[in-house]
């Protein structure tokens, strides 16, 4: 397995709050974009198909 | 409504078979004179086939229908001798912009290289296209077009097929040794043979309209997804000949399309896009529901299933006609071969082979670009608007964007006609693959390399005369191109194509697929591949 399932965010408290506030002011519908939004720059940024795929299956199960 | 095109009524005549009462026995018999029965009328011609094609209709397709034509189908009708008019008179674009909402979310150039003869893709109703390619047949000796010829029935012998057809003048039989159903998606052939077609049908609906406007709208392919003027949905904007213009507007599961298509409703419409100042009128409107499907196998016994008979796809890339061409293009000399005896009907299982391969590249990519344009969930709304929002801004998502991936050749890439690389290849050509054009000099004149392929099979040939014409294997000889001595390759496009170094040979198919490739011409080698390719031994 490539994908990286120990603690690897530094602050993870810090972080936690700042993925809430995000969305704080946002309708259901907002946020739902904001998250598309998200997933899809972050996975674009990871690029490895083989991580990414493994991140869905763990998502999912 | 307007009408900038006339229809020919092509003339019934009675044949002669059925005036006297005799069964007579042809080679090949084409039912369906659509764009696909045509070419294959054209393409068993120039083989040296004669043909009867059958056709229930007198006339050409009714409305722009298929519109786009990419460089591969113009290359096939090029072979043809028919592909000129359909350049001349079809508009020829490259740069496609995406719209989300209001805003241009990004644009594309098609990018197409440089020094091929054919465009990347042109746009031409259908009508023209189908006038062209009959006048075509009407010039050819080899084909015998029979309109308002109406296939009842077929029943399947040891070695031929038996035809019932019915024309004005009654019902008579026929028999043909093969037999290909070119008689598009809701194929009478397909039904007869009891095919199986099986697939997706998408809860969608479309409306197509004809719109003839002076506009200086520049010549691209413009896509909208849920724009301002028809909320929630897409619409597709492409220019063709004679000022006509082309709209494909998304309408979804719930409209009714009988209402759908009535003037008063789709004249509101297309003002609400083109604006209150703008000038238009409607020439023809269409609804329709696609589906993405294929026969389990493309030959039944001595039928053969090509274009929309066999397999169906969403219109995103136009992937249907172009698709239904390169079946016949892949079928034709394989159908000449066997009626000469001259490889087995294994080479027909090929067909199957190799366009069931292609047909499910096909399926896939018309599947995927569905998905995108019209969202199954609300989830993959969510993404899809997403994907569409950042393309705006950034690079990253642009790639995702999927208005329709514009139709290419499949390669047969594990084709069992192909014979394996022994040696590395600095060029994407792998057996499998359609040769990519280049300019040449023949005699002193300047040319194109895919025009010297001729009808068989060929050796091309770079650097030393190998000092052989040709190699055999039974009865089938691919003939020998040596580049330097045939042909000149004056701007070194050819070698760089296919990095073609000393010694370099390529087994081309008559389809101008490549079936093998070496570093150094080896006889023995040239014949095993030569012998796989055609299902010898």
């Amino acid at each position: 397995m490539k994908l990286n399932l120990s603690p690897n965010i530094d602050q993870p408290d810090d972080f936690y709050e700042k993925l809430i506030a995000m969305q704080r002011d946002l309708s259901d519908d907002e946020v739902q974009l904001v998250n598309a939004k998200l997933i899809l720059i972050l996975a674009n940024h990871i690029g490895d198909r083989a991580v990414l795929e493994e991140a869905m299956a763990v998502a999912t199960s | 409504m307007l009408n900038t095109y006339t229809y020919p009524e092509f003339e019934y005549i009675q044949s002669r078979e059925q005036r006297e009462g005799v069964v007579a026995r042809h080679p090949v018999v084409i039912v369906g004179a659509g764009p696909i029965g045509l070419t294959a009328a054209l393409d068993c011609a120039f083989r040296g086939i004669p043909v009867v094609v059958l056709d229930d209709n007198n006339t050409v397709s009714i409305g722009s229908r298929a519109v786009c034509y990419a460089k591969r189908s113009l290359e096939v009708w090029d072979r043809l001798g028919v592909a000129a008019p359909m350049v001349g008179r079809g508009i020829s674009w490259k740069v496609g912009k995406v719209f989300f909402k209001e805003k241009l979310a990004y644009q594309f150039d098609l990018l197409p290289e440089e020094d091929h003869k054919m465009p990347a893709m042109i746009n031409l109703q259908q009508y023209y296209l189908e006038e062209f390619l009959v006048d075509k047949c009407h010039a050819s000796r080899n084909v015998d077009l029979r309109w308002k010829h109406r296939l009842l029935s077929l029943a399947q012998k040891e070695d031929h097929v038996v035809l019932t057809v019915e024309t004005p003048d009654g019902v008579f039989r026929m028999a043909a040794d093969w037999v290909i159903a070119c008689d598009g998606a809701n194929s009478d052939t397909r039904a007869m043979v009891g095919g199986e077609f099986s697939g997706q049908f998408f809860q969608d609906r479309f409306l197509i309209a004809d719109v003839v406007m002076k506009s200086d709208f520049p010549t691209e392919r413009w896509f909208w997804f849920d724009p301002v003027f028809h909320k929630n949905q897409s619409t597709l904007l492409h220019k063709q000949a004679d000022d006509v213009w082309r709209i494909d507007f998304q309408l979804g599961w719930d409209a009714d399309p009988e209402e759908a298509k009535k003037p008063e409703n789709v004249i509101p419409l297309v003002r609400q896009m083109l604006g209150e100042e703008a000038e238009f009128e409607l020439e023809w409107v269409s609804v329709y529901q696609f589906a993405c499907r294929r026969m389990d196998r493309f030959r039944y016994g001595r039928v053969l299933f090509a274009g929309d008979a066999a397999h169906q796809v969403s219109p995103f890339g136009a992937r249907g006609a172009n698709t239904g061409v390169q079946d016949i293009d892949n079928l034709a000399w394989k159908l000449k071969l066997v009626l000469d005896g001259s490889a087995p009907e294994a080479l027909l299982d090929s067909y199957c082979e190799e366009r069931v391969f292609a047909a499910d590249d096909n399926l896939k990519n018309s599947t995927r670009s569905t998905d995108f344009i019209t969202p199954k969930s609300k989830g993959s709304r969510f993404f899809r608007d997403a994907v569409l929002e950042l393309a705006e801004k950034h690079a990253f998502a642009r790639p995702l964007v999927n208005s329709g991936r514009l139709s290419t050749p499949t390669p047969y890439v594990h084709s069992s006609l192909n014979t394996a690389d022994e040696a590395a290849f600095d060029s994407a050509i792998a057996p499998g693959t359609n040769c990519p054009d280049a300019p040449v000099t023949v005699e002193g004149r300047e040319g194109w390399f895919l025009n010297q392929i001729g009808s068989g099979f060929v050796l091309l040939v770079f650097g030393e005369d190998p000092g052989v014409s040709a190699v055999r294997c039974g009865d089938i000889e691919a003939r020998v191109l040596v580049v330097g001595r045939d042909l000149q390759d004056s701007r070194g496009l050819l070698a760089a194509r296919y990095d073609g170094q000393d010694g370099t040979t390529y087994l081309l198919r008559p389809d101008q697929y490549a079936a093998a490739r070496w570093r150094r011409f080896d006889e023995d080698k040239i014949r095993a591949a030569l012998a796989r390719a055609t299902c010898q031994g």
